[in-house]
């Protein structure tokens, strides 16, 4: 099971209390958590990356094992202990509010 | 009795005003939405309790929200995974997908070079007037999408970009379709306006749109007396019962058109600034009309720190000052564009809200006001709506 945080904006959004659980088949890819995640709650389509060409919207980040994955490809494969649930794989509103 | 409910857009939320006709005793329930930018709140006029919010954010852009019983619950349409299916099995959840048709194009930008269109945001939302499930959205890039199943999907009206798109240049405040005016008597024509690019109609559904700006002057920005896009129109509105009369608050100059927009001529008379944002009808009077002047595109508060709304009794050009229950000192709000409704009430109720976080309603056609509320996020739009 992949633990997922997300941002309380989303949670809200997604009416997601605490951590979102995910079934993911492995390779357990950011692209593939993101589906997961996208397909089990479908109102947060659009909120994490781009509906058109899949990017990650500029002020969102990802996080995985205190490793910033934000700008790794969408292939990158997450670390074994969010595989296996141990760490959360995060996602962040990033601090730009200026 | 009727009563009213006045629908709050805001900075950081929506908020529903409701009161019996008199409309003196208000009962506020919100934010909805907290945190998030709330544009523009809207309900449907063939059933009110069907009302469409804009909820934006910086961070996790567009999402429409919809309720089905006035208010009181929200769901983004669509996305509940009975509500619609992909081809893989999955909810889509594309009541946020606003997707440009065909090639996406471009337009001017600051420095004159041709820039791509680009979505931001929904600005305004115009529900069909007899289809509950029918809406129109106004987005930035200036674009019209259209949904005909509620706000599950949206569909382009592309045919609004062709019409000079490619010389459209955004303001200061960026470039959107931030009205959208339904023909009450003839289904095919709608108005929309884009600031800095004009106004446009429609006579076959939204195919083709045609530019409106005939009479229009903004001799700094468009040297050419001709020039038919690139006008700074801030709002039009129109009387349901005379839907070819319009008016407009244009970046500076009050303006009407009694032809359906083929030919302006200024109306700004003795108004103490013509630059200003919202402009509306008299629900009962079409030659009434209300704007709120500001002093100028550089100050963006009312002249003196008077915050004053103005009434046209004689479709422009003669104007009076309607200040009593308004702050008359040390007053520096705004009131934007989508930010004044009326209601249908007898007398006619009118209402705006500020930056400043007020929001005010007249009972009396404008004679006199009160503040509902006095400390919201900034409002961003008010509409009203008239509950049996």
């Amino acid at each position: 099971m992949i633990r997922v945080v997300l941002p309380f904006h989303l949670r809200n959004l997604a009416r997601i209390e605490g951590e979102a659980q995910l079934e993911v088949a492995a390779p357990v890819t950011v692209r593939a958590v993101l589906e997961a995640l996208e397909n089990k709650y479908p109102v947060l389509r659009g909120t994490i990356r781009d509906h058109g060409n899949l990017k990650r919207r500029p002020f969102v980040r990802f996080f995985a094992s205190k490793e910033d994955l934000s700008l790794e490809p969408p292939e990158t494969q997450l670390p074994g202990e969010v595989v296996n649930g141990e760490e959360p794989f995060l996602i962040v509103g990033a601090m730009a509010g200026g | 009795m009727r009563c009213a409910r006045v629908l709050v857009g805001t900075k950081k939320g929506a908020f529903i005003l409701t009161a019996d006709g008199k409309r003196k005793n208000w009962t506020v329930s919100g934010p909805h939405f907290a945190g998030w930018e709330i544009y523009h709140v809207k309900g449907s006029p063939a059933d009110p309790d069907h009302i469409y919010a804009s909820q934006t954010s910086g961070w996790f852009g567009q999402i429409i929200q919809r309720s089905l019983d006035g208010g009181k619950t929200w769901n983004p349409p669509g996305s509940r995974p009975e509500d619609l299916v992909g081809s893989g099995g999955f909810p889509k959840g594309e009541s946020n997908k606003f997707v440009y048709e065909g090639e996406v194009g471009t337009h001017k930008w600051y420095d004159g070079t041709q820039h791509p269109w680009e979505f931001k945001r929904i600005w305004h939302l115009e529900p069909s007037l007899t289809d509950p499930n029918t809406v129109y959205a106004g987005a930035e890039d200036a674009a019209i999408f259209k949904t005909t199943d509620g706000g599950k999907t949206w569909k382009e009206l592309s045919g609004l970009r062709r019409a000079k798109g490619n010389l459209w240049q955004p303001g200061a405040g960026g470039m959107a379709v931030h009205t959208i005016l339904l023909d009450p008597k003839n289904p095919n024509r709608i108005y929309i306006a884009i600031s800095a690019a004009g106004a446009f109609r429609t006579d076959d559904g939204g195919k083709t749109w045609k530019p409106i700006n005939r009479g229009l002057k903004s001799q700094y920005e468009l040297p050419d007396p001709d020039a038919e896009v690139g006008h700074c129109v801030h709002r039009i509105a129109l009387h349901p019962s005379r839907p070819d009369v319009l008016f407009m608050q244009k970046h500076w100059d009050v303006l009407r058109t009694d032809n359906a927009g083929e030919q302006w001529s200024e109306v700004s008379g003795n108004l103490p600034s013509d630059f200003g944002f919202p402009i509306d009808v008299h629900a009962h009077e079409p030659e009434t009309i209300f704007v709120v002047p500001i002093k100028s595109d550089s100050e963006h508060y009312p002249p003196d720190g008077k915050l004053r709304v103005y009434r046209s009794k004689t479709g422009g050009n003669e104007w009076e000052a309607l200040t009593r229950g308004l702050p008359q000192e040390n007053c520096y709000v705004n009131v934007l564009r989508d930010a004044m409704a009326v209601d249908k009430l007898d007398p006619c109720g009118i209402y705006f809200g500020t930056t400043g976080g007020q929001v005010y309603c007249s009972a009396d056609g404008g004679d006199s006001w009160n503040a509902i509320v006095r400390d919201l996020p900034a409002v961003y739009s008010v509409e009203v709506q008239m509950l049996s």
